[in-house]
């Protein structure tokens, strides 16, 4: 527990600090979200109807950037190789890893995203309703990226394999992230959407781990 | 039978034999297929001539599932038993069911434009059949990706178990939700529901698919296989080349420093 | 089938119908002669190099 900690607290105070991620990401997520009304048009209408999808499809992309240096200081540097070797199961340290990048980029991608949901003009009812679901769904986006980033350690142009990896698999909770916030209006559909949402991570909690410890040892060997 | 086919020398010495023989039939059965969806089957008293897109969409659809069911089977057993030529089948099989799935994408946004009055709709079938697609073409891009093959195998193999997840999605994504892609009509419990006149070139053509799966996989296996050997000669060969004797090499030493 | 014409228009489908075996046509046939070549081109390369080190024992 010792060892789950204290690597959760280094990986946290790494992705904290002047110039780490969480800086990064967020600054990657405003700028996304704010790039489309210039795209789309600013009618406030408009924006309304799509404000949901273009937030979460940011919060996605923002998620995806943070990957490429989940697992990758550590490889290069040989600190995977430790962590493979000490005797806290390399499950349980990508657990800290995920928890750590949780806390680091998807965290603070929902506290922020209520503030970019005024920016396209979402009602209270339905910025509460993104804020739960991206609270909800960015646990699944960590974890699931993190056996996308464990897979592609080594190899060429790996931030487009990356990508090429991660982006589909994305695809569910993408859609029933956006799908919360827009079936508030009929009914309470937002509750299902989001139940379906906190299941998926859920899974992602129990399957990814696995997947990703069996995709670093692969990679290390 | 896939035990004794294990050995990779059998597997050439069997495969030579097999490739003409099987070749042959896939296109006797493939034409014979052609002629029965093209001609023989009636059209639909509903969809008219467009169910005729059937013969070739729903087999493609089968294809496109069994092939990576197949990819997740052999990376299985290459990342259980570290079989060198579990993993080769995976990475052979995977391009034919990317190019499977895409016919399948490709037919039903053509069947679907008559008869729903759209390309492409984003229902829960059509969805998860693109995020197949889209797997076949990441695991294909992972698998290439490094410059150790057996490490680009092994990461494939992981990806290719990850991925296993969607396939239920797939099958029942038309019972679990209530959208505009039809149900199964043949593979369901209680026996097909489909006329037989419709259901003769159905089966026929995917037999066809089958045979042209077994055809393109023992090929592009018995590539990768001949291009694995041609890698270890040239490495090989590289090995043992500055053994040889060089002509003055002292002469060839002045030379080169001048 | 006793007329042609009747047959190609696939009842007025015939924008859906043969595109549609057009392309599944166009991409199993041409993975198919994509993998055809590429073998072809192994065993050729493969007998080359075997050729080359038999010369050098």
């Amino acid at each position: 527990m010792a060892a789950f900690l204290g690597l959760f607290r280094r990986d946290l105070s790494l992705a904290l600090r002047q110039g780490g991620d969480t800086g990064l990401v967020l600054g990657f997520f405003v700028l996304a979200v704010v790039l489309f009304p210039f795209g789309v048009g600013p009618e406030p209408e408009l924006l309304r109807r799509i404000g949901a999808g273009i937030v979460w499809v940011a919060a996605l992309l923002a998620a995806l950037l943070s990957l490429d240096r989940l697992f990758e200081a550590d490889y290069q540097d040989g600190e995977l190789d430790l962590l493979v070797l000490s005797n806290l199961p390399l499950e349980l340290a990508v657990l800290a890893k995920c928890a750590a990048h949780w806390v680091a980029t998807g965290l603070p991608l929902a506290l922020i995203s209520p503030l970019l949901a005024l920016l396209v003009d979402l009602d209270p009812a339905s910025i509460a309703r993104l804020f739960a679901s991206i609270l909800i769904g960015t646990p699944a986006l960590s974890l699931v990226g993190s056996v996308a980033a464990a897979l592609s350690l080594g190899a060429r142009r790996r931030s487009v394999v990356l990508s090429l990896l991660v982006l589909p698999l994305y695809i569910p909770p993408l859609i029933f992230g956006a799908g919360a916030v827009e079936a508030s209006e009929i009914g309470d559909g937002a509750r299902a959407y989001l139940l379906v949402l906190g299941a998926i991570s859920l899974a992602a909690l129990a399957l990814c781990p696995w997947a990703s410890a069996a995709a670093l040892r692969q990679a290390l060997d | 039978m896939i035990n004794w086919l294990a050995n990779p020398a059998r597997f050439i010495r069997v495969s030579e034999k097999a490739v003409p023989w099987c070749g042959w039939t896939a296109a006797a059965v493939l034409a014979l297929g052609l002629f029965w969806s093209l001609v023989l089957a009636p059209p639909d008293y509903q969809q008219g001539d467009t169910v005729r897109i059937m013969y070739v969409h729903v087999p493609a659809a089968w294809m496109a599932l069994s092939v990576y069911l197949f990819v997740a089977v052999a990376s299985a057993v290459a990342l259980v038993w570290r079989h060198p030529l579990a993993e080769v089948a995976a990475r052979s099989a995977a391009p034919v069911g990317a190019a499977f799935t895409f016919v399948c994408l490709a037919t039903g946004s053509l069947w679907g434009r008559p008869m729903w009055g759209a390309w492409w709709v984003w229902d829960a079938r059509l969805t998860s059949v693109l995020v197949l697609f889209f797997l076949y073409l990441g695991y294909i891009a992972l698998v290439n990706a490094f410059d150790d093959p057996s490490r680009g195998g092994r990461a494939g193999a992981v990806l290719a178990l990850v991925g296993v997840v969607n396939l239920p999605i797939i099958k029942f994504s038309v019972d679990w939700w209530n959208t505009l892609h039809q149900p199964a009509s043949v593979m369901r419990i209680g026996g097909p529901r489909i006329a037989v006149s419709m259901l003769v070139p159905l089966v026929i053509m995917a037999a066809g698919f089958m045979l042209l799966f077994a055809l393109l996989l023992m090929v592009r296996m018995r590539t990768a296989l001949n291009e694995r050997k041609a890698m270890a000669l040239r490495l090989n060969a590289g090995a043992v080349a500055p053994r040889q004797p060089e002509p003055e090499p002292a002469v060839a030493a002045h030379t080169a420093i001048s | 089938m006793s007329d042609p014409g009747a047959f190609l228009a696939m009842g007025g489908y015939a924008g859906f119908v043969w595109p549609a075996y057009g392309i599944a046509f166009a991409a199993l046939g041409g993975l198919a002669a994509y993998s055809w070549r590429r073998y072809r081109a192994s065993v050729l390369e493969l007998e080359r190099l075997q050729q080359q080190r038999g010369r050098r024992r």
